[in-house]
């Protein structure tokens, strides 16, 4: 259930949109946020609120990369591997993350603290190599960098 | 040589309203309402304005395919969903301007009578997005957006849509699929955008950048932005470069600025000296350039043309001489096979299949049959798409065939040695 700030969110987005199904996308980021990733009961319940299909809400969350359909670590580190990276080590970064955190691309440690996602390019292509941890861009990447940044993860 | 910047601007805090303000901030918006909406499309169609997405059509061009008269709202979609490999122009709008932007949407509103503008932000931006929504907050406070703008009775809304991670959403189609909620495929063309776009209704789709550049036009008018760069597609471009360079980066620059002297002179040249053996001009899906033929070549679209490449979104990657190219067209390949968005089978499967030749080659198993295969589906994708994504997917291919033929013949599986005839024991014996 979405809290009673996001409930009001929600009439204000209403606002901005002539039909309902225009609210698919926000109304599921909203979900996201709030409770970390999309689970089927969550698909229900989003479709329930915009009155539509269940169908349409899974087609629609497994179309776009960043809706998690599972539960992600509390670190999501998600590695750019694509050209503009790869050029500039973004293979090696990733080997040291999961050399590092003891973990393959896709997975999640043990302590449901990280986990490591392999991404398409994130445009930041002049601060590479990149990774995204959570919202936030954590660019121009060595290992000693990635090394300090793992530590100061609590 | 000092160079002109009209987008990035050395201003410090330009991304405050106020800051903005003092540097004749909103002030093409206010000479825009004082003038007749289709003045303002004439504006901008003499000044040549090519669209800075990667198509270059003429932006006045496409504003005035918008029916004058429409009993339907019409709609203003901004298109920053900027996820070509190799582009990273508008998040620096987002971050250093985002006024600047914010004016030009308004002002493409009032040109066509529009009351509602969607600016399509890409889902991973959450930092830019919530920069923009400052300064978007801020510009309605201002009653720059709203209502009864500089009381001259225009009204017009802007909103943020956050998109959730799909490449194919940067194409206008598959956008306004996305903003309608559905899953970002694209639409069979026509009709187009200006006849049936957003619900139905009348839709123009500019990029980010087009639309910073409407304040400029007006702010120096459009002959002096016509006389900048190269004439048949004026203006300052913002050059996005990476891989092999000393200085990655954004630098505006003129349109027809030479590719080397961005490469040597901005971006401080290749690291260790190194000699370059390739260059993508403008973003991945752009044809391919060898290292040797880089000399003379300016960065505009005309220029581009003629040796067999596009400026695209001038997203420059460099890859120095111990690049291994291969593996880089490998991954781009699996970046487009990626963000297929499977409605067109040549594009769903050639992808697919075109990495797992690729992959052959990188494992050392691909022979030279396998070259002539590539291209055969690069050929056949190419052209036989809804969308363009087909096409770009193909590009880097047929170009990189043409240009690094040798790339593959190095790698090709070598052939077991022959083996030699032994006979059988019994016929050894008969033959001694």
């Amino acid at each position: 259930m979405f809290t009673q700030e996001n409930l009001k969110k929600l009439e204000e987005l209403k606002k901005r949109y002539p039909t309902t199904k225009a609210l698919t996308l926000p109304v599921l980021w909203m979900a996201q946020e709030q409770f970390g990733w999309i689970s089927p009961d969550t698909m229900k319940y989003v479709a329930e609120l915009l009155s539509l299909p269940v169908g349409h809400i899974y087609g629609v969350v497994t179309f776009y990369t960043m809706f998690n359909t599972k539960p992600v670590g509390k670190y999501h580190l998600q590695v750019c591997t694509n050209v503009s990276c790869q050029l500039r080590g973004a293979e090696h970064l990733t080997d040291h993350l999961c050399h590092r955190l003891g973990v393959a691309i896709g997975e999640t440690t043990t302590d449901k603290k990280f986990t490591i996602t392999e991404v398409e390019c994130l445009g930041s292509c002049g601060t590479a190599p990149m990774m995204q941890v959570n919202d936030d861009y954590v660019e121009n990447l060595t290992d000693e960098k990635v090394d300090k940044f793992l530590a100061e993860c609590k | 040589m000092t160079t002109p910047k009209f987008i990035l601007p050395d201003i410090p805090d330009l991304h405050r309203i106020e800051v903005y303000e003092q540097h004749h901030g909103y002030q093409a918006l206010r000479k825009a309402l004082g003038m007749k909406p289709n003045d303002v499309i004439e504006e901008v169609k003499k000044s040549n304005l090519r669209g800075r997405g990667g198509a270059c059509f003429p932006t006045g061009l496409k504003w005035s395919f918008m029916p004058k008269q429409s009993t339907k709202p019409k709609y203003l979609c901004a298109n920053g969903d900027e996820s070509e490999p190799g582009t990273f122009k508008d998040r620096q709008i987002f971050e250093f301007n985002p006024h600047l932007f914010i004016e030009g949407s308004v002002i493409a509103a009032y040109a066509m009578g529009i009351k509602a503008i969607y600016v399509y932000v890409r889902g991973e931006y959450a930092k830019w997005v919530t920069m923009l929504q400052h300064a978007i907050d801020d510009a309605y406070a201002h009653n720059y957006i709203g209502s009864n703008i500089f009381g001259s009775g225009f009204n017009t809304e802007l909103y943020i849509h956050k998109g959730a991670g799909a490449y194919i959403c940067g194409e206008e189609s598959a956008l306004m699929n996305s903003i309608e909620g559905d899953r970002g495929y694209p639409r069979v063309k026509p009709p187009f955008p200006a006849q049936y776009g957003l619900w139905g209704c009348p839709t123009t789709i500019n990029n980010i950048e087009t639309l910073a550049n409407i304040p400029v036009i007006l702010n120096i008018g459009w002959e002096a932005f016509s006389k900048i760069g190269a004439p048949k597609q004026p203006g300052t471009l913002l050059y996005g470069i990476s891989g092999h360079v000393n200085k990655p980066g954004v630098y505006e620059l003129p349109t027809g600025v030479l590719l080397t002297d961005i490469i040597y002179n901005y971006a401080g040249g290749v690291p260790s000296n190194k000699k370059i053996k390739a260059v993508i001009p403008g973003g991945s899906s752009t044809m391919w350039l060898k290292g040797e033929e880089i000399d003379g070549v300016k960065m505009d679209a005309d220029s581009l043309k003629a040796v067999g490449t596009s400026i695209g979104t001038a997203g420059v990657i460099i890859m120095d001489e111990d690049t291994d190219i291969l593996k880089v067209l490998t991954r781009i390949t699996h970046f487009y096979y990626h963000e297929s968005c499977g409605q067109c089978t040549p594009c769903r499967e050639g992808c697919g299949w075109m990495e797992k030749i690729l992959k052959r080659f990188i494992a050392g198993e691909g022979t030279m049959q396998d070259v002539d295969l590539l291209l055969d589906i690069a050929n056949n994708i190419e052209g036989n798409t809804i969308c363009a994504l087909g096409d770009a997917a193909a590009w880097p291919i047929q170009s990189f065939i043409k240009k690094f033929r040798g790339e593959f013949e190095r790698r090709v599986k070598k052939a077991p040695p022959e083996k030699k005839y032994v006979p059988p024991p019994h016929l050894v014996t008969l033959q001694a």
